[in-house]
């Protein structure tokens, strides 16, 4: 029975890899752009929530933090993408690999200069103790579940973005042909700093859970970035579902794992399932690709 | 004064020179018709007026007010659209988003989706379909409902009968009236001369970047085009 609450909570988990990575597969499908700074971008937003709570007197639950920090976050992706970022786009691979890197070095040291290398948490009380008690083996976390469900009603709402706004039909016109969107009247560089920001607001959301979930140091960029490319990969790249199905694939390795082998193990594992999915079915399990 | 007028333009792709000193004016209201053979710089020219290429040298004014500074998405907004060639449909997109998309600055006018599905009633049974799925003559018509979508004062053809069935191409062909009629001006790129020149009110014939010919295409003998047509 245990290894059914492992399975359980990786599940759970899944739903927090995929909040990290819808961002990265919407910057990558609307601009071709390989963010490699998306980790650590995630990880400020972390560091944003523990300034925003942190101020004044009254200090409050981090969960409240989370729509000011999403404001904030689209206020950077679009003026990053606006300032920065929009220069590379279109210029090849390489650019755009060189510039996200480097952003992400900087990013790294900038939060070891202003809140040192320590591990940070942000506390949420009471929530991160209560459970729900299914039979004697298995309970699930209040905490772990309400982000699992934030993170599914958050990629719903993308979706929906998506399919049925003015922008999210852009964002996809951009991403079938950009040549032939700007010659529809879109302006591509707004509409890529409108992709960022969002992508950095969704982000926003996963990197302020994981800091309640989670303890977090400067240097974890990284890995929330290779959870994030993998859940993408595995879902099939321009499907939304497709990444929080990643994301659950990839969580249920890594506990199931863990709970196989040892703790030490879960990462690994996660790594290993996802290079047996790479070489068996390349595209990802809900590939949405479609060329004229 | 005319609605379009290029003056002196030169293209360049990077060292490579498409255009040569392009001098044309399009009124308003009629069909001006470019000809040419593969690689004259008549697809150069369209993208150009759009706005996705920047001569190195000369202007362009619409409605007599220079644009060579104003980006492509502004000059949807001021009534230039581009239908682009080889389609350009996006493929991912239903026949109905493409069509929105086409709208995309909201300029008013008499063009809605409505309004297209009546000039070419063969989307309107396509409408949720992904535009992938369309065959040539269907993209194609998706492609200038499209840029009709935009209401534009000057819509710009490029190639439109290039790889479609004599059938297709006559019912495009078709639509023409109704658009000029919406007040639509259109300049059109063919290498299909034949067509094209029982409807142009003008047209220039492209050889090599320069314009070998221009003017009332009644006015010419077959000869006279075949000649600036392939330069012999």
């Amino acid at each position: 029975m245990e290894w059914i609450n492992a399975l359980v909570q990786g599940i759970l988990l899944g739903g927090l890899y995929g909040l990290f990575a819808v961002g990265l597969s919407l910057v990558f499908g609307t601009m071709r752009l390989t963010n490699l700074a998306h980790g650590d971008l995630t990880l400020l937003s972390a560091y944003i929530a523990l300034t925003v709570v942190g101020m004044g007197t009254a200090r409050f639950n981090p969960l409240y933090s989370i729509p000011i920090v999403m404001v904030i976050m689209f206020v950077v992706g679009y003026a990053l993408q606006r300032g920065l970022l929009n220069l590379v786009v279109g210029k090849g691979d390489v650019q755009g690999v060189i510039v996200t890197f480097g952003l992400s070095i900087v990013i790294i040291n900038g939060l070891q200069e202003k809140f040192t290398a320590n591990s940070q948490r942000l506390q949420v009380g009471k929530l991160e103790k209560l459970s729900i008690t299914i039979s004697d083996q298995l309970s699930v976390g209040w905490l772990p579940l309400v982000i699992f469900i934030v993170g599914v009603v958050v990629i719903a709402a993308l979706q929906i973005f998506m399919g049925r706004t003015k922008m999210g039909r852009a964002f996809r016109a951009v991403s079938d042909d950009q040549e032939a969107a700007r010659l529809m009247g879109v302006n591509t560089r707004h509409v890529w700093s409108v992709a960022m920001g969002v992508a950095l607001a969704i982000g926003a959301i996963g990197g302020v859970l994981m800091g309640i979930r989670t303890t977090f140091e400067p240097s974890l960029g990284s890995n929330l970035l290779i959870f994030a490319f993998e859940a993408v990969i595995i879902g099939g790249m321009g499907s939304v579902w497709g990444t929080l199905l990643g994301g659950v694939v990839l969580g249920i390795a890594q506990l199931l794992g863990s709970f196989a082998f040892g703790p030490a193990w879960s990462i690994l594992c996660g790594h290993v399932v996802f290079v047996v999915i790479l070489a068996l079915r390349p595209q990802g399990f809900l590939a949405k690709t479609v060329t004229a | 004064m005319s609605l379009l007028k290029v003056e002196n333009i030169s293209v360049f792709y990077e060292d490579f020179q498409a255009l040569y000193d392009i001098n044309l004016e399009v009124e308003e209201g009629e069909i001006f018709a470019c000809i040419g053979a593969n690689g004259a710089g008549k697809s150069t020219l369209l993208k150009t007026i759009a706005g996705i290429l920047t001569p190195r040298r000369g202007h362009i004014l619409f409605d007599g007010k220079p644009i060579d500074h104003v980006p492509p998405y502004k000059r949807v907004e001021m009534g230039i659209s581009l239908v682009p060639e080889g389609r350009r449909v996006f493929p991912s997109l239903t026949v109905h988003e493409n069509l929105l998309m086409g709208a995309y600055r909201g300029r008013k006018g008499p063009w809605t989706t409505d309004a297209v599905y009546e000039l070419f009633p063969l989307l309107k049974p396509l409408r949720k379909r992904q535009a992938s799925g369309l065959s040539g003559g269907e993209q194609q018509a998706l492609a200038i409902g499209r840029g009709l979508m935009a209401n534009p004062r000057l819509i710009l053809l490029d190639e439109v009968s290039l790889g479609l069935a004599p059938v297709v191409i006559k019912r495009i062909y078709e639509a023409f009236p109704t658009m000029l009629e919406s007040g639509c001006t259109i300049l059109v790129v063919e290498q299909d001369v034949q067509h094209v020149l029982t409807v142009a009110d003008h047209v220039a014939c492209f050889l090599e970047g320069r314009i070998s010919l221009q003017g009332v295409p009644s006015e010419f003998t077959p000869e006279q085009i075949t000649a600036a047509y392939f330069g012999v």
